[in-house]
């Protein structure tokens, strides 16, 4: 299909080229997007797609937009996410690791980075750093959250992106979805849950399957956490428990600190 | 107002004829960590499955008349034109078999807004048009202050409304087609001992109340403590989450969306509900928010039930059914927030 056949209300729709990328991830993501079959075709024909390892063989240089998964733990991911943002226009950071560092920032718990390398690859180190998040090193342009990302949320998105409207996320928690489910209350049956203080979009996915919210998808933007530590407490969670969940996958990195001192 | 009673027994029969329709009722969802009985409003499909005795329910009955998403229209999109089909979303009647006063309350002031006479919400009117209401006696909770917003009793909204004597029902009859159901059953007109009952239970019932909100003078008093500190105080435990506004009978705010299909053929235009707590409730084009902090947000949703509403309805839009505080996880109550305003002693701010 070419650019000039895809038409809204008769006005043709340009096909932005479009590039995926992965950084140090599960790919899930990625996956994530070719999950869909009913609507992949419509999907894949918003975009004009160069590079998608997990989805065509070709690969080119030239693309306007980027779609980077994954996080920064080795230093060669460095000047390749730099090249990668020289070249996009547009740089999205897709999922929990690209955007706060993911589950892979979890060893940045540890002081010790040796041991942590002796733990995970025993005899056989490699090299690897810090985990960031793509904001660290670059500036990027779009966030989609979730580990792994909503493919509705992308479809919505990337529909947006193609029609020049803008893109809004949720700005409040996931208890108002959890709430549109009719669940009841985790606490009530005794689950600690960060869906008070999580950003929403994931339409209460873990909470409405009984799965207490680890907070993939970062703060909520008025994320009150010093509440919620309380009614943790008052729920009979310890502080740590809480912590692992914070921690988890990062997007409560600004909290952390605060919490611990309280 | 016709008046009937009949036997226990009969219930299952009056169930039975009304079981043509959709039924909606209070059924049981389990226990909570304490052990605690939960129950919520849901499709019947079973009389075994009604439970009537039913302490309260976790959420109200927005989900069958003000969904929390609802599809307004869709588009189907052509070169140069386009096709609008608007569905009003209510295929079918539907029998809600076990109401409490309060939420038969909330719905009475749910339509003074959305079912006036000037701008009708017709989502709202044809799901409202196609209810059959079966009101029954409760008891009050812990909880609930709907005495003290004069909604622990209701006079109209019902097409029947049961109270339980013991070993009978006691119908209170309002419309042609209630009365009709119950000639298919056996029952009869009350006599004196069976009135005599029916106000005892009354009086039963309102010596059970526990909690109370005082609510004299409540619009000027709101006015004077506009800018008291326990707004703060409250403000600083919310979590702006929604939660009180997504479990109020009475909460109606939404905001709309428009969505194209990933084919571009296809369009949509679809209501959330939303609540004044939310961060960007307030936050017009342009970006400014005219509530930036959860204080505001929290005490404007205390000003639009208890001051605003009452000002234009002269009723407060709260049935004080309890279910936000009980919802609260910061224990936000709409009994201890009133009482700090008016600065009685005795609030767990």
């Amino acid at each position: 299909m070419t650019a000039s056949e895809k038409t809204y209300l008769g006005v043709p729709v340009r096909k932005p080229r479009a590039a995926f990328f992965s950084l140090t991830s599960c790919e899930g993501c990625q996956l994530q997007l070719l999950n869909n079959e009913a609507t992949l075709l419509d999907f894949l024909s918003l975009l004009t797609i160069v590079n998608f390892r997990e989805a065509v063989s070709e690969r080119s240089e030239n693309y306007e937009i980027a779609f980077v998964e994954g996080s920064i733990s080795r230093a060669d991911e460095i000047p390749r996410l730099k090249s990668i943002r020289a070249q996009a226009q547009t740089l999205v950071a897709m999922g929990s690791c690209a955007c706060f560092g993911g589950v892979n920032q979890l060893k940045n718990r540890f002081s010790d980075l040796d041991w942590v390398k002796k733990q995970v690859y025993g005899d056989h180190p490699i090299e690897t750093q810090d985990v960031l998040p793509l904001s660290a090193i670059v500036k990027v342009d779009l966030n989609i959250y979730g580990c792994p990302i909503k493919k509705e949320e992308v479809e919505k998105v990337i529909t947006n992106l193609v029609l020049g409207k803008s893109i809004d996320y949720p700005q409040y928690p996931v208890c108002m979805e959890c709430k549109a489910n009719q669940n009841v209350c985790l606490f009530d049956l005794g689950e600690p849950c960060l869906g008070p203080i999580t950003r929403a979009g994931c339409d209460s996915w873990c909470p409405s399957n009984r799965l207490g919210c680890w907070g993939c998808r970062g703060p909520a933007e008025t994320a009150n956490v010093r509440q919620l530590k309380q009614i943790m407490r008052e729920h009979g969670f310890s502080d740590e428990q809480m912590l692992d969940r914070l921690e988890c996958f990062g997007g409560f990195s600004k909290f952390i600190n605060e919490l611990k001192n309280q | 107002m016709l008046f009937r009673v009949f036997s226990k027994n009969e219930l299952k029969n009056l169930y039975d004829i009304l079981a043509v329709n959709h039924i909606v009722g209070p059924v049981s969802k389990g226990c909570n960590k304490n052990s605690t009985a939960l129950y919520d409003f849901d499709f019947v499909y079973d009389f075994e499955e009604l439970q009537l005795e039913y302490s309260a329910t976790i959420h109200s009955l927005k989900r069958f008349i003000l969904p929390a998403k609802e599809t307004l229209c869709s588009f189907t999109l052509q070169k140069n034109n386009w096709q609008k089909h608007v569905e009003l979303n209510a295929y079918k009647p539907i029998v809600y078999f076990g109401l409490h006063a309060c939420d038969i309350n909330a719905l009475n002031k749910l339509d003074k807004v959305l079912a006036g006479k000037i701008y009708p919400d017709p989502y709202y009117a044809a799901k409202r048009n196609n209810m059959f209401i079966i009101g029954v006696g409760c008891t009050p909770q812990p909880f609930c202050f709907c005495h003290s917003m004069g909604a622990d009793s209701v006079l109209h909204g019902f097409d029947m409304f049961l109270t339980d004597l013991g070993d009978s029902y006691f119908a209170e009859i309002l419309s042609a087609r209630a009365f009709e159901c119950l000639s298919g059953i056996t029952c009869r007109e009350p006599g004196k001992s069976e009135h005599q009952r029916f106000l005892e239970v009354a009086q039963e019932k309102m010596k059970r109340f526990t909690c109370h909100v005082d609510t004299t003078d409540l619009t000027k008093i709101l006015d004077l403590e506009f800018q008291a500190d326990v707004w703060r105080e409250w403000g600083e435990k919310c979590l702006s989450c929604g939660t009180c506004a997504n479990v109020c009978p009475t909460c109606y705010c939404y905001g709309v969306e428009e969505n194209v299909d990933l084919d571009m053929r296809h369009a949509a235009k679809t209501r959330h509900l939303y609540s004044c707590n939310l961060i960007d409730f307030a936050e017009v084009a342009g970006g400014h928010n005219f509530r930036p902090h959860s204080h505001d947000r929290l005490k404007y949703r205390y000003y639009h039930k208890h001051r605003g509403f009452v000002e234009a309805f002269e009723e407060s839009l709260c049935v004080g059914c309890g279910r936000c505080g009980n919802a609260c996880l910061a224990n936000i109550t709409v009994p201890e927030v009133i009482a700090s305003v008016r600065g009685k002693e005795g609030y767990h701010g």
